[in-house]
């Protein structure tokens, strides 16, 4: 409606409580998290709450990082034939002690595009949600989807948004991945891109990690990866990946055979994003670790 | 001291009335209407671009007509509501029912307190879950007028331009479960019945208007479903093709459920995996892959494909 709608709706008399607050008949952006700093701030994640008040409630917080919340681990992507494919490790700790066994850190965050996530697992795992409605949002409203750049930097945007939590030693650090669709050829439609706490954005090449295994993935990728590899060859060499950094990484957990639990694996192309099954990702992980039986270097 | 002339408030809110009303009869018509797979927007929209019909949230469609500023402002309000109330609470608890009791009040408010009453008639659908009734009973549509009252729907819901002829023929037509191609020609019809440019606002002409029934070609429809046997986000737009296809003759008909070739952008939550359909795949034997759905482990759940960009 035009602005003299808004106008005319900004405060009114007798407007009822279950009507549609004014705010949200006003015009804005496609962006949701500009349209809860505006209308809704108290919903923002971090919102004063993260940082202030957990810093307030304990002090100690602001000397040394706390150990004492549950974080994320190791996350891989890399390219493929037709796009991008991105694994990640299922386990959260907590100083030493395995917070949670089965933690998903890879999410679809679109039809074309991927988020893994790293770091303080709370705040992360609300900063996706945030990000995948955000993207929603968007489409929604404006009728057409951002293109892949534009997820990336939204994505940058609401990271430095977490940068005073992050200064408290609760930082998120997320990678995204996905298929530019204006590519025409599928073998370089996938992209990767890397982020630091302070919203900084970088595009990767062939493959990135991050989490505490990272080091140890990434020398794993730097032996493995080739390019134009076929999807199912790219799962294996994720899942070689992660299984190097939970041989070396104490907070990356390998392949659990006994329960069933393997890594989230996300799968990118020009048809959309699909998340591996677990039988699909067990058959594979067997063969890895079938291989490590051999030779337990890879 | 001039006084205001005087008008008794009898006269003053039939005024208004009269105002919305003509300024909604002028608009083009559209139906909302349940059939076997979910439910069905048909609306007689030639702009490609502008769209009378969208996307609310995971199991809400949003259809108006009226003025296109004034809805367009509703629509992204709603957005904005169901979004925000996912986003604090959960996406189940974003219901039809909420939605249109908010946009009843909000019409009905503008209605009494403001000096111009809104031009737009909405229709707020929404499908049951995967697995509930064919018949409908799931499912909702909720009709709201220009002064917030609000009707509940059983089978159709017909909104703007000359409404009588149109819901004369979805009255002889409808039946209950019918499937995608039939209720889509139907509804074709139907809005075919109403006199071209609707320009009169009144509904003078349409006794006459009945009889000459106009041929609505796919490119002078907007058609859109919210799909019932989805997970996630069910709205999908039926693009010109695939309508063509729809509306073309018996012959060929196209299979009664939508599937994957009946829309533009085939959602991941279908259950056929979807990482081999590259011809020049090595394709392995069968990789079992899921769809993304996977609310028990995902706490935003939004599992749906989205669908077809709308341009």
């Amino acid at each position: 409606m035009t602005a003299g709608m808004a106008d005319s709706t900004a405060a009114p008399r007798n407007w009822p409580t279950q009507a549609i607050p004014a705010a949200y008949l006003t015009p804005g952006t496609g962006s949701f998290a500009d349209f809860l700093r505006r209308a809704e701030p108290q919903l923002l994640p971090g919102n004063g709450v993260a940082v202030g008040h957990l810093a307030g409630a304990n002090p100690s917080l602001h000397a040394a990082p706390a150990v004492d919340f549950p974080h994320g681990t190791t996350v891989v992507a890399l390219t493929t034939a037709d796009g991008v494919v991105m694994a990640g490790d299922r386990r959260a700790t907590q100083g030493n002690v395995i917070a949670q066994r089965d933690i998903e850190k890879v999410f679809v965050a679109d039809s074309h595009s991927v988020v893994g996530i790293a770091g303080a697992a709370g705040l992360a795992v609300e900063l996706v949600r945030m990000f995948r409605l955000e993207l929603e949002h968007y489409e929604k409203i404006e009728g057409v989807r951002l293109s892949l750049d534009g997820k990336a930097n939204r994505l940058a945007s609401m990271i430095r948004g977490n940068l005073g939590a992050a200064l408290q030693g609760m930082a998120v650090v997320p990678i995204f991945a996905g298929v530019d669709l204006n590519v025409p050829e599928p073998a370089k439609s996938g992209r990767i891109y890397s982020y630091d706490v302070t919203g900084g954005r970088y595009e990767e090449h062939d493959y990135y990690g991050i989490g505490s295994g990272s080091i140890f993935a990434k020398s794993a990728l730097k032996k493995r990866f080739r390019p134009g590899l076929a999807p199912d060859e790219a799962v294996r060499t994720a899942i070689e990946a992660l299984y190097d950094a939970a041989d070396d990484d104490t907070a990356t957990g390998g392949p659990d055979l006994t329960r069933k639990i393997f890594p989230v694996i996300v799968s990118v192309n020009a048809v959309g994003a699909t998340r591996w099954s677990d039988d699909a990702v067990g058959q594979i992980a067997e063969q890895v670790i079938a291989g490590r039986m051999e030779n337990p270097g890879g | 001291m001039t006084l205001p002339i005087y008008a008794s408030p009898e006269q003053f809110m039939r005024d208004r009335s009269d105002y919305a009303r003509k300024g909604i009869a002028r608009g083009r018509t559209v139906v909302v209407t349940i059939y076997a797979g979910g439910v069905l927007f048909v609306a007689e929209n030639p702009s490609p671009t502008l769209h009378k019909v969208s996307e609310i949230y995971d199991r809400i469609g949003f259809a108006a007509t009226g003025r296109y500023n004034e809805y367009e402002n509703l629509r992204t309000a709603g957005i904005r509501l169901a979004d925000v109330r996912g986003f604090s609470y959960d996406r189940r608890d974003v219901t039809g029912r909420w939605l249109a009791n908010a946009y009843a009040q909000t019409l009905g408010s503008i209605f009494s307190e403001h000096s111009k009453p809104l031009e737009v008639e909405l229709c707020v659908a929404e499908v049951g879950w995967p697995g509930s009734a064919a018949d409908g009973s799931a499912d909702q549509l909720y009709r709201i007028s220009y002064d917030g009252s609000i009707a509940d729907e059983p089978h159709f819901a017909v909104m703007g331009g000359v409404t009588e002829p149109v819901v004369a023929a979805l009255d002889a037509s409808y039946t209950d479960g019918w499937d995608l191609p039939t209720a889509l020609r139907a509804c074709v019809a139907a809005l075919g019945a109403a006199p071209s440019g609707n320009g009169s606002g009144t509904a003078g002409g349409s006794g006459t208007a009945a009889g000459q029934g106009r041929e609505l070609g796919a490119n002078q429809v907007e058609v859109a479903v919210l799909d019932r046997n989805v997970m996630g986000r069910t709205f999908r737009r039926i693009e010109t093709p695939q309508l063509t296809a729809l509306l073309g003759g018996t012959a060929d008909a196209p299979p009664a459920t939508l599937d994957d070739t009946a829309v533009e952008s085939a959602p991941e939550t279908r259950r056929e995996p979807n990482v081999r359909q590259r011809d020049d795949d090595p394709a392995p034997e069968g990789p079992p892959v899921t769809g993304t759905a996977d609310r028990a482990n995902d706490s935003t759940a939004t599992d749906g494909d989205p669908p077809a960009p709308t341009s």
